[in-house]
């Protein structure tokens, strides 16, 4: 690799992050509690046609007969779900001509974040479609997406502005009744954002939304749908911070991506729910479903930071469908103080050359547990096809666990599937090293996984990579004594 | 510069030294020599202060001021360096970033901004000039799969990028083969000035064919037991550490 001074450029610049706020904002909440007045109600709210309040309602028939899964290595006190207001909305959202119409603290907050309007119009390549408890609020660069005939908008706009397409792919790949908190979502989700790349178009910026829960008692329950058309390509980011709170949060996103035939999807998420505080009281339950499907030489390819919640439970897959389709999935996790973390994904290998690519990079510190969970399956039909599995861990101090789940299943004797997983502690020959280079201790280590975690970070946006970076830092604070 | 009294230490309640004095001067280049074991090793290491060792007795004053409870990092932002005998690795975190941020951490400390990007970037092209390394060179995680010789030369680059007042090198030759050992020598003397001072850890005269030192100190079963020119490099090569442990038992 040529090391240019453009690139020695880009590693020396810095960049600050701040988090952790919270933005009084008016707000229309609804009374806690969930039954099909309050689904038919919520979809009503949102001014939806009918076939969509019958596939809530539906979802929520299935969601009744199920129960919660167990199977996950987490600890948690499961929450009531009739404790829980199901839908939270900005009060003043009337359509925005002008930034100088939005709410001043919601400006504020936006500043705050990092990510300003104002500087996002000008930051070249980035269009935002910010959503702030559960409704979007404003939507930057449709225009310029407009002219490519791609539509990125909240998913309740979609519904009423482009059914047919929504229709036909929500719930393609997360069936309303695929599991618990799926169908929960299903039943009661209250925005999100919604994707669409035409034929052959390759998106000219990366499409990135900013996820916040800003209402206190609120869970969010977004729905993200991501459809690329043929040769089509997209990359999308999805960012979250929440500012602090005492009564725990419930979190039930899903998100649905389809690749047809020779498109490419990159889909990066960097999480960072509130964690709890170092008793471990309080945090963000986030319970996610994500999955992709891959038609004909297509590529789905995951990458995701995560180190906030209190609980994390997501296995962003790939259904490898078509023939000769790739799906990747790389994935930071970081968890601190009494954080738990059970993360990973599957590759479904149906199509014939399929290729998957997994590297997960478990970071645990405090008295955390963080598990990988994997899943590789190969169908019968599935000939050549190949995996690669690289599961490393890190740990930080003696109270902390560290755990891999791998399953592989595989049907076709053709298959190549290799795993490797290593685990390692921080070296104390290696901290004073960077002591003696007069870089502290708490620096120290934030270099040093930021180091172990270079692999995954480096498939992220440059701009997300930087961020990333920092907020390693943040979640890993005070975790040496 | 560097007052070292009666000095003691011990590591895992092992008593390793046992009453170093030494005394190191702004422009002074001084060569430590003794047999495997002796404590030079140690000796460094206390100085940099590190947690293994325990000093019980004496003191170490650098500048005036007593180092006893400066934790490592801040002896290195009052400008102390330490280029490893076993440098070690850092997966994943080049040699760039690794100066970066130790730079940036060291101005901090001071009070001051983090170097501006252009600045640290004609720093970096300047030093690397200096010591003749090849720029790839600066994006490979450091210490990871370098040879003996690279380990070595990138301690010294990063002793060139920090720019400190004392610089102890500790067996900066072992595993060096002479082409390399005149690369690091070289680099050592660019970098010498009238401001700061030079501790060269050596079990060999070797080295310091090519870093001459002011005085040659040597240390046996944890002190100092002679001091000398240059010239006691050159006989105790020639007679063997066993000629002294002989004299210092008579």
């Amino acid at each position: 690799m040529a090391y240019t001074e453009e690139e020695l450029k880009k590693e020396l610049e810095t960049k600050e992050y701040e988090y952790g706020f919270y933005t009084d904002i008016e707000s229309d909440t609804f009374p806690k509690g969930l039954n099909e007045e309050v689904v038919i109600a919520l979809s009503k709210k949102k001014e939806e046609p009918d076939w969509m309040t019958q596939w809530r309602l539906e979802a929520f028939r299935g969601w009744k007969e199920m129960t919660e899964p167990e199977w996950a290595n987490i600890r948690y006190k499961k929450p009531d779900f009739q404790d829980i207001s199901y839908y939270s909305a900005p009060n003043k959202k009337p359509k925005y001509n002008s930034l100088d119409e939005v709410d001043p603290e919601l400006l504020d907050t936006f500043k705050r974040l990092g990510i300003s309007l104002d500087e996002q119009k000008k930051l070249a390549g980035v269009a935002v479609d910010i959503v702030m408890d559960s409704v979007s609020v404003a939507t930057t660069f449709k225009k310029t997406l407009a002219e490519k005939g791609i539509i990125f908008c909240s998913i309740s706009e979609a519904i009423k502005e482009h059914p047919e397409l929504v229709k036909k792919y929500i719930g393609s790949v997360v069936p309303q009744k695929d599991n618990f908190y799926a169908a929960l979502n299903s039943a009661v989700f209250s925005d999100g954002s919604f994707c669409y790349i035409p034929k052959g178009v390759r998106c000219p910026m990366e499409l990135s939304t900013y996820f916040r829960i800003n209402q206190a008692g609120t869970g969010q329950f977004e729905r993200t749908l991501v459809v690329a058309d043929e040769g089509s390509y997209v990359s999308y980011l999805e960012g979250c911070t929440a500012p602090s709170r005492d009564e725990n949060q419930l979190h039930a996103a899903v998100v649905e991506l389809i690749a047809l035939d020779d498109a490419e999807i990159k889909y990066s998420t960097v999480q960072n729910w509130f964690p709890g505080d170092k008793e471990g009281k309080g945090g963000v339950y986030n319970f996610v479903t994500k999955r992709g499907i891959c038609e004909r030489n297509a590529k789905i390819s995951w990458t995701q930071v995560e180190t906030g919640s209190a609980i994390t439970w997501k296995y962003p897959s790939c259904i490898l469908k078509g023939d000769n389709s790739i799906g990747e999935f790389y994935s930071i996790a970081v968890t601190n103080n009494f954080q738990q973390a059970d993360t990973g994904t599957k590759m479904i290998h149906l199509g014939k050359n399929t290729k998957s690519t997994i590297i997960s990079k478990g970071i645990s510190a405090g008295k955390s547990q963080n598990s990988y969970r994997g899943l590789v399956q190969v169908n019968s039909r599935a000939e050549n096809a190949r995996n690669f599995s690289q599961c490393d861990s890190l740990l930080m101090g003696n109270e902390c666990g560290a755990h891999t789940f791998p399953y592989i299943e595989v049907k076709n004797k053709t298959a190549q599937i290799e795993h490797e997983a290593t685990t390692s502690k921080i070296g104390e020959d290696q901290i004073f090293y960077c002591n003696q280079r007069g870089i502290d201790t708490e620096k120290a280590i934030a270099l040093i996984v930021n180091g172990f975690s270079k692999e995954v970070l480096n498939k992220l946006p440059m701009e997300f990579a930087v961020e990333a970076q920092k907020l390693l830092e943040i979640s890993l604070e005070g975790s040496v004594g | 510069m560097l007052k070292i009294k009666d000095l003691h230490a011990t590591v895992d309640g092992k008593k390793i030294l046992k009453g170093v004095n030494l005394e190191v001067n702004p422009g002074e280049i001084h060569a430590i020599m003794g047999p495997n074991g002796s404590g030079k090793s140690t000796l460094a290491s206390v100085i940099a202060g590190n947690e293994d060792f325990e000093i019980t007795k004496g003191s170490v004053v650098f500048e005036g001021e007593d180092l006893e409870d400066d934790s490592p990092e801040e002896r290195a932002h009052k400008g102390i360096f330490l280029s490893f005998q076993y440098p070690v690795e850092i997966p994943g975190v080049s040699v760039t970033n690794f100066m970066k941020t130790a730079i940036n951490e060291s101005r901090k400390a001071r009070g001051m901004e983090d170097m501006p990007a252009n600045q640290m970037l004609k720093l970096i092209r300047e030093k690397s000039e200096l010591l003749d390394i090849d720029r790839k060179f600066l994006s490979r995680s450091i210490n990871e799969g370098f040879s003996g010789g690279e380990k070595k030369r990138n301690e010294i680059f990063q002793m060139a990028m920090l720019e400190p007042k004392l610089a102890i090198l500790d067996e900066t030759d072992s595993g060096l083969d002479i082409d390399a050992l005149r690369i690091v020598a070289n680099g050592v003397n660019k970098l010498k000035s009238k401001d700061n001072a030079v501790i060269v850890i050596t079990h060999y005269q070797r080295l310091l064919e090519y870093i001459i030192p002011d005085k040659v100190h040597v240390i046996h079963d944890g002190k100092i037991v002679k001091s000398g020119s240059k010239e006691l490099a050159l006989e105790l090569e020639e007679k063997g550490y066993d000629w002294l442990k002989q004299e210092t038992v008579a």
